[in-house]
């Protein structure tokens, strides 16, 4: 269970994807404080996914989400402190990369991304670099409304036009990267606020990944209810236009490995 | 100005710079961070020696009192200071994430290989944490350091260790 193993066919194409795809996938799943709910999510993950390594990244919780992990079966890298969502995959994203997995599917601890679309974003990453599950594209019973809502419309449309594709959750923490991305966020993921979501697509981009939304279904949150109230939204939305803004004056950087996905 | 006013200037000027000196020499304090403050102390040195100086040059600059410019050059000073010290903590806080990624990444990997080594326990038994040191312990440490240069057997053909080889 801790190292990956071995696919009898490498090159598994189509739309059905094969148990080797499985074994060469990281699901990344960082967890601060989970406890309560880890241990049946890395359960859940593994039903649904035979053959993948799941990964907690215990983000310097206070509780025994290690332990509680280990015990369900997951691997667990234990970061002495909190880094923050963005910190803590950018160590699944290296630690993917030093085991030579090609995909690493980011899944939330909390229970609320439903592992049974984690297939069609590993499908998706056959042609493209980084793939988003998202929650406003038809799919699931998850639903945001007031201020928030326009504030992630706003980014949505700004981020799209950077990627050159139609995005509308670009703060979905569902999602996938292919070998390029994962070179490249094994060192440059983001690490501040908002930026594991918004300045690492920004950055996937502008470095010359293709980027790609699918709809999955997504549960309501099983703890804690995300904020509808006019101000925070203001102060949300300020503080992503202001990631934005940085991430676009940053020099832009580039992809060292030359393998394209699909090829 | 009476001549205490000008002595305790020039007194209080020599204590920064002794100070900051001092610190240097203890190591207390490394070069590129004490130059900031060595200069402030040179410049207070000076200003308190030669008072005209300042005099001199405030009217230059068009200020009517000498004070204000003064004050303006600590302003400025101060601001280099804390601009520089942002900067430097951003940089420290970026390499103590490395080190807390690299911590982990290497301890999960140092569990693997003392699960490994001790007859490859199956990791879902209870408490695999414990297990690990004890057994490795009692299994001598030779063959244990030897463990990183092999590559997991089990890995995906093609992609397996490009790091670990290293």
């Amino acid at each position: 269970m801790t190292a990956p193993g071995a696919p009898s066919d490498p090159r598994t194409v189509g739309s059905i994807v094969g148990m080797s795809l499985l074994q060469q996938t990281l699901i990344v799943m960082p967890a601060f404080n989970e406890s309560a709910v880890v241990g049946d999510v890395v359960r859940e993950v593994q039903a649904a996914l035979p053959g993948a390594t799941v990964l907690v990244v215990n983000d310097g919780s206070a509780d025994d989400t290690a332990a509680v992990a280990r015990r369900a079966g997951a691997t667990v890298l234990d970061l002495p402190f909190n880094l923050g969502v963005g910190g803590a995959m950018r160590a699944g994203f290296k630690y993917a990369v030093a085991n030579g997995f090609r995909y690493a599917v980011q899944v939330d601890s909390d229970g609320q991304h439903d592992p049974s679309g984690v297939p069609q974003i590993l499908d998706a990453l056959q042609r493209k670099d980084v793939v988003i599950g998202a929650r406003f594209a038809g799919v699931g019973d998850y639903e945001t409304r007031g201020p928030r809502r326009w504030a992630m419309v706003v980014l949505a449309s700004v981020v799209s036009r950077i990627a050159g594709t139609k995005l509308t959750d670009t703060t979905s923490g569902f999602r996938g990267a292919g070998p390029r991305a994962l070179e490249l966020f094994a060192e440059h993921y983001p690490a501040e606020y908002l930026g594991d979501t918004v300045e690492s697509l920004v950055l996937a981009a502008r470095a010359g990944c293709s980027i790609e939304q699918i709809p999955v279904a997504m549960r309501v949150r099983a703890g804690g209810t995300p904020s509808h109230a006019p101000f925070k939204a203001m102060i949300y939305l300020g503080r992503a236009a202001m990631a934005l803004v940085v991430a676009l004056w940053r020099p832009r950087l580039s992809l060292r490995t030359v393998e394209v996905p699909g090829s | 100005m009476n001549v205490t006013t000008y002595v305790f200037g020039i007194v209080v000027a020599l204590l920064v710079l002794v100070a900051v000196v001092e610190l240097l020499r203890r190591r207390r304090l490394r070069e590129r961070h004490a130059l900031w403050w060595i200069v402030a102390g040179v410049v207070a040195l000076v200003v308190a020696i030669f008072p005209g100086l300042l005099v001199g040059t405030a009217a230059a600059l068009g200020f009517s009192v000498p004070t204000n410019l003064g004050f303006f050059v600590c302003l400025v000073l101060l601001f280099m200071v804390s601009v520089s010290q942002s900067a430097e903590l951003t940089v420290l806080e970026d390499k103590t994430r490395v080190l807390a990624e690299e911590s982990a990444l290497l301890e999960e990997r140092i569990g693997r290989l003392e699960r490994r080594a001790a007859g490859a326990v199956p990791a879902d038994t209870a408490a695999p944490v414990a297990t690990g040191p004890a057994a490795a312990g009692a299994d001598g440490s030779p063959s244990v350091a030897r463990e990183p240069v092999t590559l997991p057997a089990d890995a995906p053909a093609g992609h397996a260790g490009t790091d670990r080889d290293a």
